[in-house]
C-alpha cells in the first residue's frame, strides 16, 4: 500500500524546522555559500585562465622553411597545401627578404649580424595551430609537404600550457572536492540537530506507522531549502565580487595582458551549477544525517 | 489478535528477558498484563510493537507475522494498534487537536478525514471543548485523555496501554480505566500493563501475571491476588 503525502504538511514541516533552529541553519547556509564562493571563484579563474591560455596558443605557431631551390612564386603556392594539413588554423607566407629584415630588426647594433649574405634565409611559412597539444603531429605533417626542408618549433611551450592547465585542473578537483565534503559534513550536523529536537515527535510518528519516507520527507526539504538558499545567496555574492574585481582589472594598465571574461555569458551556468550542487549537497546532507536514526 | 508461541527473548548482555511465554489475546478483550519490574512486560510491549525482535518462539499480531515481518510491512502492522505511554509523550507546542491531527498525517490520512475523525474522537474522550488548549494547559489525567484520543484516532484493532495511570491520583486512574473500558465496549481490544492492584481488583477483567519471564497466571475475571508480583 502506497502511502499518501499531504505535501503541504512536508514543506511546512520543512520551513518550520529551518527557523525552529534558526542560528544552526544560518551557519549552514553561510558554510554553502563559503563553499559555493571559493569553487565558484575558482572555477571562474580556471575559465578566465583558460580563455587567456587560449589567446596565447593562438599566437603559437611554428615555422616550415622551403627548399631554397624552389622559385619564391611555387613556394608561395605551397600554402593552400599546409593550410590543408589537419590542425593548421593557417599558414602566413614570408619571403626570405622579409625575414632577412625581421632578423636584422630584432639583432639592431649587434655587429655579430651585421652584413650577413642574403642567401642564408629561406622562403617561410608561419604556421597556426587549432590545438596546440597536437603540435608534434601537426609538424610532422607539414614536414611531408614536398617543398618544405625542415621545421623549427618550440615544444616546450606546448608542453608548458598543457602542464599548467593539468595542475590547475587536478588542484580545482581537490579543492572542490573537500569544499563538498565539508559541506555535506555541516549540511548533515544541521539535519541531525533538528532530527534530535524531533525526536520525540519522531518516535510518536514511527508508533503511529508512518513510514521511514514520511519521516524522511520535511528532513529532505529542509536539507533541499538551506542548499537551495545558499546556491541563490552565493550566486549573487559571486556576481558582485567578480564584478568588482574585473572591474578592478580592467581598470589597471600594468594588467593590460589579462583579459577577463564578462560574467553575463556565464552567469545562467554559474547559477545553475549552485543551485544543482546547493541541492545535491542538501539533500545528501540530510540522508546521511537521518539514514541511521530512522532504524526503529 | 496477538498470539505469542514459546517466545524468548534473550538481549546482547546476556539477560533472558522472556522465556518461553505463550500468551493469546483475542479480538474485543481486555486484557490486564502485571508483574513486577524487571518480569518482562515491557519486553512483550516491544516485541508487540516491533521494536524488538524475538529470539525464539512465534509471534502474530493483527495479521502479521513478526518472525518473518519486512521492515516496509511494520508501518503498516503498527497502524493496527494504537499505544499509550506512562509519561502521555504528547507534543507541547501543539495544541490538543494538532496532536491528533499528527498521528492521523503521519499515516496519510486525507484533511477531511482527519477533520471528521479528530472531531469524532475529541467528542468520545470528553474534550472537544478543549480542542484548542496545549497539553501544559490540562490536567494529567486530560493529557492522558488525550494520549488515548490519539492512540484511537487512526481507528486501530487494538490499543495498547503501558502504565497509563502511573503518573494519575486514584479519581483520575478510574476515570482513565473507564473510558479504556467504554473504548473496548466500542470493539477495541485493549492490553493494559500496570501495577496498579486496586485498580486491576475493580475491573472484572483478564488478568495475566508474568514474572521472571514467565507468564505465572492467566485467568480470565481474575484478579490481581499474587503477592509475589507486588
Amino acid at each position: 500500500m502506497r502511502q499518501r503525502y499531504n505535501l503541504g504538511y512536508l514543506f511546512s514541516e520543512g520551513f518550520h524546522s529551518i527557523f525552529t533552529h534558526g542560528f544552526m541553519s544560518f551557519a549552514a547556509v553561510c558554510m554553502i555559500v563559503c563553499c559555493l564562493l571559493i569553487m565558484g571563484s575558482f572555477s571562474l579563474v580556471a575559465v578566465n585562465a583558460a580563455y587567456n591560455f587560449s589567446d596565447l596558443e593562438k599566437d603559437n605557431q611554428f615555422s616550415a622553411f622551403i627548399d631554397e631551390t624552389i622559385p619564391q612564386e611555387q613556394a608561395r603556392a605551397l600554402q593552400d597545401e599546409i593550410e590543408a594539413v589537419p590542425n593548421v588554423a593557417r599558414a602566413e607566407f614570408v619571403t626570405k627578404e622579409q625575414a632577412q629584415a625581421e632578423f636584422e630588426q630584432d639583432y639592431v647594433g649587434n655587429p655579430l649580424f651585421e652584413d650577413l649574405p642574403s642567401d642564408v634565409y629561406r622562403d617561410r611559412f608561419h604556421i597556426y595551430l587549432e590545438d596546440i597539444s597536437k603540435l608534434a603531429e601537426t609538424e610532422a605533417a607539414v614536414k611531408q609537404v614536398e617543398g618544405v626542408a625542415h621545421t623549427n618549433s618550440a615544444p616546450e611551450i606546448a608542453e608548458g600550457f598543457g602542464v599548467i592547465r593539468n595542475i590547475a585542473s587536478a588542484v580545482a578537483i581537490i579543492l572542490v572536492g573537500i569544499l563538498l565534503l565539508v559541506s555535506l559534513f555541516i549540511i548533515s550536523n544541521t539535519i541531525k540537530l533538528a532530527f534530535f529536537n524531533r525526536r520525540d515527535e519522531i518516535a510518536i510518528m514511527k508508533m503511529c506507522g508512518a513510514t521511514n519516507s514520511f519521516v524522511r520527507w520535511p528532513f529532505v526539504i529542509e536539507g533541499m531549502i538551506l542548499g537551495l538558499s545558499g546556491g541563490i545567496v552565493a550566486f549573487f555574492l559571486q556576481w558582485g565580487i567578480y564584478s568588482l574585481v574585473s572591474q578592478a582589472i580592467n581598470g589597471t594598465d600594468s594588467i593590460d595582458l589579462i583579459k577577463v571574461v564578462s560574467f553575463q555569458p556565464v552567469a545562467m551556468l554559474v547559477l545553475g551549477s549552485f543551485l544543482l550542487i546547493g541541492l545535491v549537497i542538501g539533500v545528501l546532507g540530510a540522508l546521511l544525517a537521518i539514514r541511521k536514526f530512522l532504524q526503529v | 489478535m496477538i498470539r505469542l508461541i514459546d517466545i524468548q527473548k534473550s538481549y546482547d548482555n546476556g539477560t533472558k528477558a522472556l522465556k518461553g511465554v505463550n500468551m493469546r489475546i483475542d479480538d474485543g478483550e481486555f486484557v490486564f498484563l502485571v508483574g513486577p519490574s524487571g518480569s518482562g512486560k515491557s519486553t512483550i510491549l516491544k516485541l508487540i510493537t516491533a521494536e524488538i525482535a524475538p529470539s525464539g518462539g512465534r509471534l502474530m499480531v493483527n495479521g502479521y507475522n513478526l518472525n518473518n515481518i519486512t521492515p516496509r510491512q511494520v508501518p503498516h502492522m503498527r497502524r493496527t494498534l494504537g499505544v499509550v505511554f506512562q509519561d502521555f509523550r504528547l507534543i507541547e507546542k501543539k495544541t490538543v487537536q494538532e496532536n491528533l491531527e499528527f498521528a492521523m498525517q503521519a499515516v496519510g490520512a486525507s484533511p477531511r478525514e482527519i477533520r471528521k475523525r479528530v472531531a469524532y474522537v475529541l467528542d468520545l474522550v470528553g474534550l472537544l471543548p478543549k480542542s484548542k488548549q496545549r497539553p501544559d494547559q490540562l490536567s494529567g489525567g486530560e493529557q492522558q485523555r488525550v494520549a488515548i484520543a490519539r492512540a484511537l484516532v487512526n481507528n486501530p484493532q487494538m490499543i495498547i496501554a503501558d502504565e497509563p495511570t502511573g503518573n494519575l491520583d486514584p479519581m483520575r486512574s478510574l476515570e482513565i480505566m473507564m473510558l479504556l473500558e467504554r473504548i473496548n465496549e466500542l470493539g477495541t481490544t485493549i492490553l493494559v500493563v500496570t501495577h496498579e492492584r486496586e485498580l486491576v481488583n475493580r475491573f472484572s477483567k483478564r488478568v495475566v501475571a508474568i514474572e521472571n519471564g514467565r507468564i505465572i497466571s492467566d485467568e480470565t475475571g481474575g484478579y490481581y491476588n499474587h503477592e509475589t508480583t507486588l
